[in-house]
Formats: structure tokens, C-alpha cells, sequence
């Protein structure tokens, strides 16, 4: 993952101090960093070069405010302007009623998933959804979608003897009209956008079902390609929206950008895993910032919040600020993160810290600690100045953990305290710069099994 | 067997994608006139759009440009050739090879994220393989996605290969173990495990692999002699960090790299080569049995400049 934006803007952006006003000359090293994160997102290279210059228009001849530093200024510009661009149109799913929907895209992208998750939310919403297969390609395919069909709970209608698409989605079409169904999602065959065949076969299901909707569905890490892909299959079949799929990895997503400008239809959902209920509704200002590498801090801090009780963070913040930091609150905070998920998935959303290694190997010293410091009594937990040889036997026992793990803990604990400690002075801020930047902890990034300011959020 | 040249020649007449154009204007239109800036623009957006990156795209354009600066004269061929030469020079070794088997069976896993085409390479492979003299066998390890045992079955008894499978839901480890056993058992040469997809963050999932390993070791402490990632062509530089990781968390022997056949030129398996140094075993140019061939580095790098009609012409 590349570095937070802001900080790479912060050695182009020092020109800017003390200018009054953006210029062209002043803002063009910096304009050439952001191109160069948009194409490491994957963002199309002529979208990208549109996008800049968009940016540079909107910049041009406004003042440096005084109260941010120029790098945040020029982010936020940038930021909104991207959020403004990927949110352009109604994101919001139609209520028509009744509904039908086909769904486009190329091999692999998600479609019969998504088919199945769009059903899960249409039944929700009210509406009583059926699913057509007319994928009659894939080997099983009509089998995968009768199968998440019925975990769903909808009406399925699929024809195993029939090769002949647009006939299956009319017949289709009318038996769940008769089943008294309102929302008719149309399951297709992944096809390249530039088979023509296949195409002409889309074409001629669509002219047979006449959808009121029909969206893209396509994989939230495609590469340059994107472009082609949208734009053709748009021209083919007039695009209604956009899904993108697999956002649950650590793709920077710029193919959304690629996909967006080319089309200029609106994202309407992503999704989000396997499972059928993996479906969210789109917010542009996450995406924005996943794409700039900001970190997806919405999600972070959200994520925060439900799992998290505010005066505890708060009391926690305040006991690490002081330096005033146990054994016991370290569990505490322990347990805590771990209600929010794995390790490294917090530490990806966190701006900066996406490049820090956290893989199992920190989990499972994480688990170690947590099994060491609960094999301690509340005492020892509290003060542990108080851990003479025989307490540390006794409690590495306890852990069924070598005594050399719990004396490693100990001196991890007190270097972090120490870490805290000097935090609070100026050195502190650099420290932290430093460590954002070579992905790791000072001193080799030895990683303390849990990390201090974790949670003061 | 048609040559990857060949078919990857007929993937293009489908179309004339549009950054295709600008390689072969490099190599064509170009070709007998004399660069200009404008060429060169054109060039880094043809480069980019085949997503090499950026260390990839920098180092073909410094070499375009330097041949340029001594040479006010250098044609649009001259550059493609200069481009297909840095490529070859990056892929150097990039080929990989797998004819002949050293293990009884040799066993090859096939992993990667969901849906970037591991069942569909591995029913290739098995034919592939067959074809080629060997028995093949197959184990279904996906357990997981709904109909994936069916999809492998279709796939198998088409093609007439052998198939260990079990129920939906069942270890995948297990189904591995008893593939082995079964193909020990009949004397299979080569064991083609087909697995679940996984996005290489999520980290339970990556435990399951591992688990896969541990299970196959009890027979065969080398096991498996190979794990092949499968990555979508059409995905950009996130295939270099899914490469990365599970790398870092199995242990990759190789790539296969699918969908070759549509309009992406999979130029990130240059950013992957680089970094790694896992060999191209396979490209998947189609959805039909026969449309999987050996990665050639020469024929990978000249189509993508336009080289490959020039030769022909010639
Ligand atoms: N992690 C993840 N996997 C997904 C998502 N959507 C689909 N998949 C998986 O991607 C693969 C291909 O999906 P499928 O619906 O069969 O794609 P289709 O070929 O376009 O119909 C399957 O393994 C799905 O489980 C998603 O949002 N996240
Ligand atoms: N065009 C094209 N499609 C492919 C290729 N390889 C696989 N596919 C398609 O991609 C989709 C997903 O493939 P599958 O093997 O099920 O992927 P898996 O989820 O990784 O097992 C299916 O529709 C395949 O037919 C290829 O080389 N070219
Ligand atoms: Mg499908
Ligand atoms: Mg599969």
C-alpha cells in the first residue's frame, strides 16, 4: 500500500507554505504525487489526467488557508472533488414496483452472487423476488444459483435443456409473474466485452426481458482495462448502474473511478464477501478515500464506535497520556481490538499504517500475551514491579507458555510505557512520523503485542 | 495445438482495443516515421494502460528515450523493439516449465482469490496433462462456494478425469487427503488440487491452506511440489499484493495467469515477476478446455508491441 497521500504531499506541498495563493507553478510537483497515487490505485491513466486537471482548476487562485498546512488543503480538495465524482447520481436503489433487473459483466466478477444478495435485500424491502439463470455456460451455474436461491428463500427458475437465453428469460419472466413475483433479477454468463457473439446475445435478452435496470457488475480490482470494459458493455447495453464486488480485500479501488467517468451512471452497491448477506449500500466518501490511501477512517472509527464504550477510550486515553498504563488495562484494550476484528485488518484501515506487517505470527503473540497476563492476579496485573522469579514461573505455568515469553512481555510492556512516556513531549509527534513511515515501530519494529494509542481513538 | 502466438493473435482480431492501437502504432503506423513527443505520450499511456506500473512503464520509456536523445531519427518500430527488449530482459527466466514429473504423483495445488479461474485451469490442466501421456486426478477442495463440487464434476466427467470429491461443506484438507490416497491408489502421476477462492486478507482462510499442506506432509513431506497462484489478467496491481501475501503465508511455486484472451495484457505479472520471481507456468486465453497454453516470454512481449506482425511480414 502506498503512504497516506498527505504525507507524500508534504515534500511537494512545502513550496506552498507561506504562498499566498495556489499557482500553477506552485502546485504542479504536487499535482504530478497525486497522478502518481491515482495510477498505483489503478485509476485509468486518461481518467487520472482528467481528474488532475479538474483538480487544478478548482485549486487554482484559492487562498492558502492559514489554520491547515497547504498538504491538508489541497487533500481536501482533491478528496472532495473525487467523493463528488464517484458519488454523481442517485447512488440510492429504485423502489419501482414491480422491478426487473439484469445483470452484466465479465467472467469471475460476482454476478450470481450478487444476483442472490440483491434478492436478500429486495425481499427485505418488501418486494417478492424471483432469480432467472440465463447463464447456460458455466458449468453449473444454473445449479449455484438454485442453490443460493433457496438459501435466500426466493423463487428460481432456471432450464437445463435449453441453450436459447432470451427465450429461458422470457419464459422465466412470465412464470414468476404468475408465481407473483415483483422483482426479477436476470442471472447472466460472464462475457468479454468485446465478444460479439455473446454480446448480440445479451442484447437480444434484454429486448426480450426489458429490464428497468441494469447494472455492471464488476470486480472492485480490475486494472487499467476497466475503462474498455465499462465503456464497450455500456455502449452494448445501456448501462442503469454499477456494482462493485470483492471490496473486502485491500485493493485501492480505482477502477471505480475508470468506470464511473467512462460511464457516468452511478455505483449502487459494493460487495462486501462471499455470503449472501455481504452487500452494503455505496458512500463516496469512503471510497475517496480508500483510493487516495487515505485509510478508510469512516469505517475505522464507525467500527469503533459500535464496539467500543466511549468512556473507557476515553479513560483509557487519558491513563496512556499520564503514562499511568497496567497489565490490566493492556487486557482490557486487548479485548477490545479484538471485538473489532482481526489485527491487521484494523491496521489496514488505519491512514499510514497499512504498510505495517501484521500477520499471524502478531496474532498469535497477541493470544500469548493475553493468556500470560491473565495467568497473573489482579495484583500483579496492577503493579508489576512486583514480579520476582518465582510469580514469573508461576505464571508462565499458568499460561503453559515458556517463562522466556512472559519475561520478553514484561520488558515489551515497560519499553512501550517508556514509549508512552516520551510521547508526551515533542519528540513524541517525530517518533510517530518516523514510525508511519517505515511501516513499523522504532527500533526494528518489534511489535509490543499490542499497540499503545490503539484504541484512543 | 495452436500456438500461444496464434491464439493470442486471434484474441486480438476480436477487437482493436483501443491502447492495442497505440503498441501497434508504435510498431505500425509509426513504424517508418520518426518519433516525436507526441509518440512518446502516446507510448507511457499504452505502457500504463497494460498495467505494468510504474517501475516498468519508467524503465521501457527510459530506454525509448535514451535510444531518442542519440538518435533524433529512431522510428516507432525502433522503439517497440527497444520496449520488447526491456521486457524480455525483466522476464528473463520467467518462464516456467512442467513436462516431466519427478513425484508419483507430483501435486500441484491451485490457489488464488475468488473467481480468477483455478476450477477452470484445473480442468485444463488435467487435460492438458492427459494429452500429453500422463494420468491425471483430480481433487475438488472447494467445499465452500455453493455448487463448486458440481461445477468441477461437469468439468471432469466431460473431460473424462478422474475426480476425488466430497460434500458441500466438508474440510478441504480432508478432501485433499483423500485425493492423494486415492491417486496414490490408482497410480495417478500428477494430482491437481483445485481450492476455495480466498482474498488474501482474510486470514482464517489462509489458515485452510496451510492446513491442506500440513495434511498432504503426513504422506509426502514435500508436499505439495507445486502451488501455482491462478491470477486474473484482467485485475490490476492488486494481483502483485495478492501474489505477495500468499507468498509470504504458503509459499508460492509459480503463476498461472487467466482471461488473457479479453482485452488486458496482464501486465501486472511483470510487476509480480519482478518482485518475486515465481515463473509464468501458464497463460488461460479462453473458457474451453484447450484454451490454456505455456507462457513464452518472447511471444508475451512481442505481441504486446506489435512485433509479431512485423515478423511476419518480414
Ligand atoms: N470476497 C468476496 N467474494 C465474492 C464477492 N462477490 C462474489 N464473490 C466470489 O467470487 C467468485 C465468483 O463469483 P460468481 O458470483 O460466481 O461470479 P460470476 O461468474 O460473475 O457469476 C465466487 O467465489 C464468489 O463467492 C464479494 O463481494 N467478496
Ligand atoms: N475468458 C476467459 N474466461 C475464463 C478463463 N479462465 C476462467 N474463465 C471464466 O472465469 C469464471 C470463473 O472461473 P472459475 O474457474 O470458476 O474460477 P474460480 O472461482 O477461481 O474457480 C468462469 O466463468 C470461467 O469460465 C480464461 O482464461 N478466459
Ligand atoms: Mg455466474
Ligand atoms: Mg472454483
Amino acid at each position: 500500500m502506498l503512504e497516506n497521500l498527505t504525507d507524500r504531499l508534504g515534500s511537494a506541498l512545502r513550496n506552498l507554505r507561506g504562498m499566498g495563493r495556489i499557482s500553477e507553478e506552485n502546485i504542479a510537483e504536487s499535482l504530478q504525487e497525486v497522478r502518481k497515487a491515482l495510477l498505483g490505485a489503478d485509476v485509468q491513466f486518461r481518467v487520472a489526467r482528467d481528474f488532475i486537471e479538474r483538480v487544478k482548476e478548482k485549486s487554482l487562485g484559492q487562498d492558502v488557508i492559514k489554520s491547515v498546512t497547504p498538504g491538508q488543503q489541497i487533500v481536501k480538495i482533491i478528496h472532495d472533488e473525487l467523493a463528488a465524482l464517484l458519488g454523481e447520481g442517485t447512488t440510492q436503489f429504485t423502489d419501482k414496483k414491480p422491478l426487473r433487473v439484469l445483470m452484466l459483466g465479465l467472467q469471475g466478477s460476482g454476478k450470481t452472487t450478487f444476483t442472490a444478495k440483491l434478492a436478500k435485500h429486495l425481499a427485505k424491502k418488501g418486494y417478492r423476488p424471483a432469480v432467472i439463470a440465463c447463464d447456460v455456460y458455466r458449468p453449473a451455474a444454473i445449479d449455484q444459483l438454485e442453490t443460493l436461491a433457496r438459501q435466500v428463500g426466493v423463487d428460481f427458475y432456471g432450464e437445463r435443456d435449453s441453450k436459447d437465453v432470451p427465450a429461458i428469460g422470457r419464459r422465466g419472466w412470465e412464470w414468476a409473474k404468475a408465481q407473483g413475483c415483483d422483482a426479477i433479477l436476470f442471472d447472466t454468463a460472464g462475457r468479454l466485452q468485446i465478444d460479439s457473439p455473446l454480446i448480440d446475445e445479451v442484447k437480444r435478452l434484454r429486448d426480450a426481458v426489458l429490464p428497468d435496470e441494469v447494472l455492471l457488475v464488476g470486480d472492485a480490482a480490475l486494472g487499467q482495462e476497466a475503462v474498455n470494459v465499462a465503456k464497450t458493455f455500456h455502449e452494448a447495453v445501456p448501462l442503469t448502474g454499477i456494482v462493485l464486488t470483492k471490496i473486502d480485500g485491500d485493493t485501492r479501488g480505482g477502477a471505480a473511478l475508470s468506470m464511473k467517468a467512462v460511464t457516468h451512471v452511478p455505483i449502487k452497491f459494493l460487495g462486501t464477501g462471499e455470503k449472501v448477506e455481504d452487500l452494503e449500500v455505496f458512500h463516496p466518501d469512503r471510497l475517496a478515500s480508500r483510493i487516495l490511501g487515505m485509510g478508510d477512517v469512516v469505517s475505522l472509527v464507525e467500527k469503533a464506535q459500535e464496539t467500543i464504550d466511549e468512556d473507557e477510550a476515553l479513560r483509557m486515553a487519558d491513563k496512556m497520556q499520564r503514562a499511568d498504563f497496567n497489565f490490566e488495562d493492556f487486557l482490557t484494550q486487548m479485548r477490545a481490538m479484538r471485538k473489532m476484528g482481526s489485527l491487521g485488518s484494523i491496521m489496514k484501515m488505519i491512514p499510514g499504517m497499512g504498510k505495517m506487517q501484521v500477520g499471524e505470527k502478531e496474532e498469535k503473540r497477541l493470544k500469548h500475551s493475553e493468556a500470560l497476563i491473565q495467568s497473573m492476579t489482579p495484583k500483579e496485573r496492577r503493579n508489576p514491579n512486583i514480579l520476582n522469579g518465582s510469580r514469573r514461573a508461576r505464571i508462565a505455568r499458568g499460561a503453559g507458555l515458556e517463562i522466556k515469553e512472559l519475561n520478553a512481555l514484561i520488558k515489551q510492556f515497560a519499553q512501550m510505557k517508556n514509549m508512552m512516556r516520551m510521547m508526551k513531549g515533542a519528540k513524541g509527534k517525530k517518533m510517530m512520523k518516523q514510525m508511519q513511515k517505515k511501516g513499523g515501530l522504532p527500533g526494528g519494529g518489534d511489535f509490543p503485542g499490542g499497540l499503545p494509542g490503539g484504541l484512543g481513538l | 495445438m495452436r500456438s500461444f502466438f496464434a491464439k493470442f493473435k486471434e484474441g486480438l482480431k476480436k477487437t482493436t482495443p483501443t491502447f492495442f492501437k497505440a503498441f501497434s502504432a508504435i510498431g505500425g503506423i509509426f513504424g517508418s516515421r520518426v518519433l516525436d513527443a507526441a509518440a512518446l505520450d502516446e507510448l507511457e499511456e499504452a505502457l500504463y494502460g497494460a498495467d505494468f506500473g510504474v517501475e516498468t512503464t519508467d524503465d521501457i520509456l527510459s530506454e525509448i528515450r535514451k535510444a531518442f536523445k542519440t538518435n533524433k531519427q529512431l522510428r516507432g518500430l525502433d522503439a517497440a523493439r527497444i520496449g520488447a527488449q526491456v521486457l524480455k530482459d525483466v522476464l528473463a527466466e520467467a518462464e516456467g516449465r512442467l513436462d516431466t514429473f519427478t513425484h508419483k504423483p507430483e501435486i500441484i495445488v491451485l490457489i488464488g482469490v475468488n473467481g480468477s479461474g483455478k476450477t477452470t485451469t484445473t480442468a485444463k490442466l488435467a487435460k492438458l496433462y492427459r494429452d500429453a501421456g500422463h494420468r491425471p486426478l483430480v481433487g475438488a477442495c472447494d467445499t465452500f462456494r455453493a455448487a463448486a463440487n458440481e461445477q468441477i464434476r461437469t468439468w471432469c466427467e466431460r473431460l473424462a478425469i478422474p475426480l476425488v470429491a466430497s460434500q458441500h461443506g466438508a474440510d478441504a484438507a480432508a478432501v485433499a487427503y483423500d485425493a492423494f490416497e486415492a491417486a496414490r491408489k490408482r497410480e495417478a502421476d500428477v494430482l491437481l488440487l483445485d481450492t476455495a477462492g480466498r482474498l488474501h486478507n482474510k486470514e482464517n482462510l489462509m489458515r485452510e491452506l496451510s492446513k491442506i499442506r500440513r495434511v498432504l506432509q503426513k504422506h509426502d513431506e514435500r508436499a505439495p511440489h507445486h502451488a501455482w497462484l491462478v491470477v486474473d489478467g484482467s485485475i490490476g496491481s492488486n494481483s502483485i499484493e495478492q501474489a505477495r501475501v500468499f507468498h509470504r503465508e504458503f509459499g508460492l511455486t509459480g503463476l498461472v495467469v487467466t482471461k488473457l484472451d479479453g482485452t488486458s495484457r496482464g501486465g501486472a505479472l511483470v510487476g509480480i515477476f519482478r518482485e518475486l520471481k515465481l515463473p509464468i507456468y501458464f497463460v488461460g486465453l479462453g473458457e474451453q478446455p484447450d484454451d490454456l497454453q505455456p507462457f513464452r516470454v518472447d511471444h508475451y512481449a512481442d505481441a504486446l508491441f506489435g512485433l509479431d506482425n512485423q515478423k511476419e511480414q518480414a
